[in-house]
C-alpha cells in the first residue's frame, strides 16, 4: 500500500555479478544475487557504490528491471562522459562484487491488483521500469489492459527488443524512431508529440493509469500531453533523468 | 561496513581541485539543472497564484503574485544537493527569504508543511527555513524560473537535500507536529542532511 513502504534501515550490502546480458551496444543488464534482499515493487530502483583503492567512492541509482520473485536484475546505459555506466557496462565482470542497497521509492509503483489500463511511455533506457511492470503483469496473472509506446532513437537502440516482441494477451507494444527508420517502417516516427498521443494512448475515459519515464524532455512532452487529452495528473507518474543533460 | 574494491575503478572525480569539500558524501558533480518530479508539471496563471502562511485549517497572510512580487527580495548563491546524487555549485537565485514571510505573521509553530501545485508537500523543522537559510526563490540564473523547475516559484533550502526545495511552492502550513511530507511518506528522510547523507528513512 502506498505510503507504508521503506520504513526501515536500508543498508549496504554486497551483491555478486551473476549475468551479463549486453542489450544494445551502449546497454547491459546486470543479474545480481545480493546475499538480503528483502524484495521490491514494479517501478523501484536501487543504489550502486563503487569504491576505488584509496577509498573515493561514487553512488548512483538504477531502475529495478526484473520482476519482483525474478533474480535481481538492473539494466545500465553507457553515458559517454559517465563515472559508474562506463564501467557497469564495460569492466565489470561476472563473479565481481556489487555494493548495492534498495529498494528505494514508493511511488513510481505498480501493484499487481491495480485493475487500471496501464499506459506506459518509455524514452530511450526509460523502458526499464516499464518492462518491470510488464513482467510483473504477465507473472502475476494480471488481465489488465497494458499499451507500451517506446521512442527509441533507431531500432538497434530499442532495449528488451526481442522480449516486448513477444505476443501477450493484453498487451500492445508501439514504437516510435527519432533519428532514423529501417526500410519498410511502419511504426511511428519522429518525437513524441500530441498527435501521436492522441493517436497511441487509451482515451482518458477508459480510466487508465500512466507511467512514463525517460529524459526531462520526453517526460515533460509524454506527461503533459497525456493530461491534454484529459488524464487526471494524480494518475501520470513520472520518473526524469538527465543527469547530465543541459536543463 | 567496509566496502569492498570495486576491481578497476578509478572514477571520475570531477571536483575542481581545492573544491572537493563541497561536495557531500556520495554526490557528483554536473554541470546541467537536472529535473526530478513525481507527475507532470503544473501551470498556473501568475493571476490565480498566491502564496499563503496557514495553521490549522486557517489563512493567516496570503500574498498576490503582485504583491509577493512587491516584498523585498533578495539574491543567493548556493550548492545545491540533489538526492539523486547530483550537486550543483555556484547556483544562482533571487527571492525573498522566507524570514520576511514569517515575519507577518504571529506564530511559535516548531515546524512546517510546505504545500505546492498538484500537491506536493514536504515537511521541515521551522529553524531550518528561519535565519536566512530558505527563500522563496522565482529567477534563476538571471531568468524567471522554468515551469519545469519550479516556476512560477519554488521554495530554495539549499542546505538541505533538494527535494526539500519544494517546486510550484503556493505556501507554508505551520505545524505543531514534524508529520511527514510527499516523499518523506515514501522511504525519504524526514530531515535530508547532504552532509550526514540521509537519503532515505534510518540513514
Amino acid at each position: 500500500m502506498a505510503g507504508t513502504a521503506l520504513r526501515g534501515r536500508l543498508t549496504w550490502q554486497v551483491a555478486t555479478v551473476a549475468a551479463l546480458t549486453r542489450e544494445t551496444t551502449s546497454v547491459c543488464t546486470i543479474g545480481l544475487e545480493p546475499p538480503d534482499w528483502p524484495g521490491h515493487r514494479a517501478g523501484q530502483h536501487l543504489d550502486v557504490r563503487l569504491t576505488a583503492e584509496d577509498g573515493y567512492r561514487a553512488e548512483r541509482s538504477y531502475s529495478i528491471a526484473s520482476a519482483p520473485g525474478e533474480r535481481l536484475a538492473i539494466t545500465v546505459e553507457r553515458l559517454d562522459d559517465g563515472e559508474v555506466s562506463p564501467y557497469l557496462t564495460e569492466e565489470l565482470q561476472v563473479g565481481d562484487e556489487l555494493e548495492l542497497r534498495g529498494p528505494i521509492g514508493g511511488y513510481f509503483v505498480w501493484e499487481p491488483n491495480d485493475g487500471s489500463p496501464l499506459m506506459l511511455l518509455a524514452g530511450g533506457s526509460g523502458v526499464v521500469p516499464l518492462r518491470c511492470i510488464l513482467r510483473d503483469r504477465l507473472r502475476t496473472g494480471s488481465d489488465v489492459p497494458a499499451r507500451l509506446l517506446y521512442s527509441a532513437r533507431t531500432l538497434p537502440d530499442v532495449i528488451y527488443r526481442d522480449e516486448l516482441g513477444q505476443h501477450h494477451d493484453g498487451v500492445e507494444v508501439g514504437y516510435t524512431l527519432t533519428r532514423g527508420q529501417p526500410p519498410g517502417w511502419t511504426g511511428h516516427t519522429g518525437r513524441i508529440n500530441a498527435d501521436l498521443l492522441a493517436d497511441a494512448a487509451w482515451p482518458a475515459a477508459a480510466n487508465p493509469v500512466a507511467y512514463v519515464c525517460g529524459p526531462t524532455s520526453f517526460v515533460e512532452t509524454a506527461a503533459a500531453g497525456l493530461v491534454g487529452l484529459g488524464y487526471p495528473p494524480g494518475r501520470v507518474k513520472t520518473e526524469r533523468f538527465g543527469a547530465t543533460g543541459g536543463t | 561496513m567496509s566496502s569492498p574494491v570495486s576491481r578497476g575503478f578509478r572514477g571520475l572525480r570531477r571536483a575542481p581541485a581545492g573544491q572537493e569539500g563541497r561536495l557531500p558524501p556520495g554526490q557528483y558533480l554536473t554541470d546541467g539543472f537536472p529535473v526530478l518530479s513525481a507527475g507532470p508539471t503544473p501551470h498556473i496563471p501568475l493571476a490565480d497564484w498566491t502564496f499563503s502562511i496557514t495553521q490549522g485549517g486557517e489563512t493567516k497572510k496570503s500574498w498576490t503574485w503582485r504583491e509577493f512580487r512587491a516584498v523585498p527580495d533578495e539574491e543567493v548563491t548556493r550548492d545545491i544537493h540533489c538526492v539523486t546524487k547530483w550537486t550543483k555549485l555556484d547556483t544562482v537565485w533571487r527571492g525573498v527569504s522566507v524570514d520576511t514571510l514569517l515575519g507577518q505573521v504571529e506564530h511559535d509553530a516548531p515546524y512546517v508543511l510546505a504545500f505546492c501545485d498538484g500537491g506536493y508537500t514536504t515537511n521541515l523543522p521551522i529553524e531550518d527555513v528561519t535565519g536566512g537559510k530558505a527563500w522563496v526563490a522565482f529567477d534563476y540564473d538571471g531568468q524567471p524560473l522554468e515551469p519545469e523547475h519550479g516556476g512560477p516559484a519554488r521554495l530554495l533550502v539549499p542546505h538541505l537535500y533538494f527535494w526539500k526545495s519544494a517546486k510550484w511552492v503556493r505556501g507554508l502550513d505551520l505545524r505543531d507536529r514534524d508529520e511527514p511530507g510527499f516523499w518523506e511518506t515514501y522511504g525519504y528522510h524526514m530531515y535530508g542532511d547532504p552532509w550526514r547523507e540521509q537519503r532515505y528513512a534510518g540513514d
